[in-house]
C-alpha cells in the first residue's frame, strides 16, 4: 500500500539553520532515501519553498485567490513523501528512520488512495 | 537535540518574536534584552536534558518575564519597574502563551523591534548594526568582521544606536493602518541596506559578508510572513533571492569581479531563482507596482536567460524607464543606459549618461560603465582615461581588478574592432 509522509517543522525554525547544518540533514536523509530507492519502495519526494511562496486557491464562485499557505499554524507543511509500505507499522518504521535523520517537527502518515507518478520533469535540487 | 548548534537555531528563530514581547512588556530594550539572554541560559540548561518545548518562543518569553521580574523584586537593578498592572499576571503561566497566540500582538512585536532599528535619527550603518544585533541576534564580534572593524569600534557603535533610540523614544501604541505601512517602507528599507552591506562584498571578503545577504533574506521572509499580501515586500524578498542567487558566480577565482555577461550561470542558486519567480509573480497580481518590484523583475528577467543573448533588454530599459519615473535617480539612468547600449547600442547609451556626468563625478559605477561605452566605440584613449578614473574611485578590490582587467584588453587590443551588439 503506498502512504504519503507529509512532514511538518517550524519554518522559522528550519529557516534559521546554517547551511552547513541544512546540508547535513539532507545528507542524512538521502541516506534513507537511497536504502528506500533501492527496495524499490520510494515514490516522489518534494521539499517545498517557504510558505511565503504560497498562493491559495479558495474555490468559491469566482475562485478567491490568497496570498499565503491554505492554514495559518505553528507548523508548516514543509515537504512529502510517498513511499509502498506493507502496513501503518511498517509506514511508521519508515517515518522514525527519516525521524531520526531530521528530528524535531511531526510527520503525518496518510494512506494515498489514488496515485499517478504523473510526468513533471524533475525540480531543482535540494 | 543535544548539539548546541541546533538549540542555537532554535533560539536564533524564535528571537524575534520573544525579544519583541519582551520588549512590549519591560518597555526597555536593555531590559528586555537581558530577559531574553537569561531565558537562553537557561534553555541552554534545560533543553539538552528535558529536550525542547513545543513552542520555544512561548518558553523564553514566559522564562525571561519571570526571570526579570523575580530581578527587579530584589532590588538587584536600577531599571524602574514595569506598571503595577504589568506585573499581576506574573504568575499566570498561560498568560505567555494566550498572548502568543494573539497575531495581532505578535505582528506588531515584530514590527516594532525592526521599527526601533531604523529609527529616523540613525545612520544607515547604525541601523543595520543595531538589527543585526538586535533582531538577528549576531555577535558584536561577527558584525565586526563583516563590516572590516574592531570588536571595540562596533561595540561602540551599537551601544550609541542603542542612546539614540532610548532618548528617541520607541513607539508603544499598536500602530494605525497608515502608521503601520509606514513602518513596514522603513523596516524594508533597512533590510535592503542590510542586504546591499553584504552584496558590494569584494571577493576575499565574500564569504563573510555574504552572512549578511542571507539574514536579510532571512529578515524579508519574516517580514513577508507578517503581511502575506503587501506586493512591495513580496518584490523586496523576490529582489534579494534573485540577486542573491548569482552570488557563486559574482567572483572570479582571482577575486575579481564577474559581470553578468560573463558570469557562469550553471553557478546560479536555482532553488533561489525559484523563489524569486514565484514571489514576483505573486506580486505582479497585485497590480501595484513599486520600485522593489520593479527591481525584482529586472533581476527575474537576467534569471530567466539561460543566456546573455537570450536577456530582453528591451523589457529591462521598458522597467528601468518606469522606475526612473517612480524613483528618479541618476543611478537608475545609468543602469537603464546599460540596456539602452544593447537595446540601441553604445552611441545612444553614451548620449544619455553625459548629462548625468555632474552628479556621478565620485561615482565607481559611473566611469566603469562609461569606459565600457567609449570602449565599444572603439574610442579608446577615451576609453582608458575614464577605467583610470574609475580605478582611483574603486570601492573594494574586486572592482579594480575587474577595471585592470579592462585597461589590460585596451592596451593589447590597440586596432580598432567593432564590438557593438
Amino acid at each position: 500500500m503506498l502512504y504519503a509522509i507529509l512532514c511538518y517543522h517550524d519554518e522559522d525554525l528550519v529557516g534559521s539553520w546554517s547551511k552547513e547544518q541544512d546540508a547535513a540533514v539532507m545528507a542524512k536523509l538521502s541516506v534513507v532515501q537511497e536504502k528506500l530507492t533501492q527496495q524499490g519502495r520510494l515514490g516522489p519526494v518534494a521539499r517545498l519553498l517557504p510558505t511565503t511562496a504560497a498562493t491559495t486557491l479558495r474555490k468559491d464562485d469566482p475562485p478567491l485567490v490568497i496570498d499565503g499557505p491554505f492554514a495559518e499554524t505553528k507548523e508548516q507543511l514543509l515537504g512529502f513523501y510517498v513511499i509502498d509500505a506493507k502496513n501503518l507499522d511498517d509506514a511508521l518504521e519508515v517515518a522514525k528512520e527519516l525521524g531520526q535523520a531530521n528530528p524535531g517537527g511531526s510527520y503525518e502518515i496518510r494512506p494515498v488512495g489514488y496515485f499517478t507518478p504523473g510526468s513533471a520533469p524533475k525540480g531543482p535540487n535540494p | 537535540m543535544t548539539d548546541t548548534a541546533w538549540i542555537d537555531a532554535a533560539l536564533t528563530s524564535a528571537r524575534p518574536q520573544a525579544l519583541g514581547a519582551l520588549l512590549r512588556y519591560f518597555r526597555n530594550l536593555d531590559t528586555a534584552e537581558e530577559a531574553f539572554q537569561n531565558a537562553c541560559l537557561r534553555a541552554l540548561k534545560s533543553w539538552p536534558q528535558n529536550g525542547p518545548p513545543r513552542d520555544p518562543a512561548a518558553w523564553l518569553i514566559m522564562v525571561g518575564r519571570n526571570v526579570a521580574i523575580d530581578d527587579i523584586r530584589r532590588g538587584k537593578k536600577q531599571t524602574p519597574l514595569p506598571e503595577d498592572e504589568a506585573i499581576s499576571d506574573l504568575d499566570d503561566a498561560e498568560a505567555a502563551i494566550a498572548e502568543r497566540l494573539d497575531g495581532s500582538h505578535y505582528r506588531d512585536d515584530i514590527l516594532r523591534l525592526l521599527f526601533i532599528c531604523c529609527h529616523p535619527e540613525l545612520p544607515a550603518t547604525q541601523q543595520i548594526a543595531l538589527a543585526l544585533r538586535i533582531v538577528s541576534g549576531l555577535s558584536v564580534k561577527q558584525i565586526a568582521r563583516a563590516f572590516l572593524v574592531t570588536e571595540a569600534a562596533m561595540e561602540q557603535r551599537i551601544t550609541r544606536a542603542k542612546a539614540r533610540v532610548a532618548d528617541a523614544g520607541v513607539p508603544f501604541e499598536t500602530p494605525g493602518a497608515v502608521e503601520r505601512s509606514e513602518r513596514l517602507a522603513a523596516v524594508a528599507a533597512m533590510i535592503y541596506l542590510i542586504f546591499n552591506e553584504g552584496y558590494s562584498a569584494s571577493g576575499d571578503t565574500a564569504e563573510i559578508r555574504s552572512t549578511l545577504c542571507e539574514e536579510a533574506i532571512r529578515l524579508a521572509r519574516l517580514l513577508l510572513r507578517l503581511f502575506q499580501s503587501e506586493p512591495e515586500i513580496m518584490g523586496l524578498t523576490a529582489l534579494l533571492l534573485l540577486q542573491h542567487a548569482r552570488s557563486a558566480a559574482r567572483f572570479g577565482a582571482d577575486g575579481a569581479l564577474v559581470l553578468l555577461d560573463d558570469q557562469d550561470r550553471s553557478l546560479w542558486n536555482q532553488k533561489m531563482i525559484a523563489e524569486g519567480l514565484a514571489l514576483i509573480d505573486k506580486a505582479m497580481r497585485h497590480r501595484r507596482s513599486g520600485p522593489y518590484q520593479i527591481q525584482a523583475a529586472i533581476a527575474a528577467l537576467h534569471a530567466r536567460a539561460e543566456k546573455p543573448d537570450d536577456t530582453d533588454w528591451v523589457q529591462i530599459d521598458l522597467l528601468y524607464g518606469a522606475l526612473e519615473i517612480m524613483q528618479p535617480s541618476p543611478v537608475v539612468t545609468l543602469n537603464r543606459a546599460v540596456a539602452v547600449s544593447k537595446v540601441r547600442g553604445a552611441q545612444a547609451a553614451l548620449e544619455m549618461i553625459e548629462p548625468l556626468g555632474a552628479r556621478l563625478s565620485n561615482y565607481f559605477h559611473f566611469f566603469g560603465v562609461k569606459g565600457a561605452f567609449l570602449m565599444q566605440l572603439d574610442r579608446n584613449e577615451q576609453a582608458r582615461i575614464a577605467f583610470d578614473r574609475a580605478i582611483a574611485l574603486a570601492n573594494t578590490s574586486a572592482e579594480a581588478a575587474h577595471i585592470r582587467m579592462h585597461l589590460d584588453r585596451l592596451m593589447r587590443d590597440s586596432a580598432p574592432r567593432a564590438r557593438a551588439k
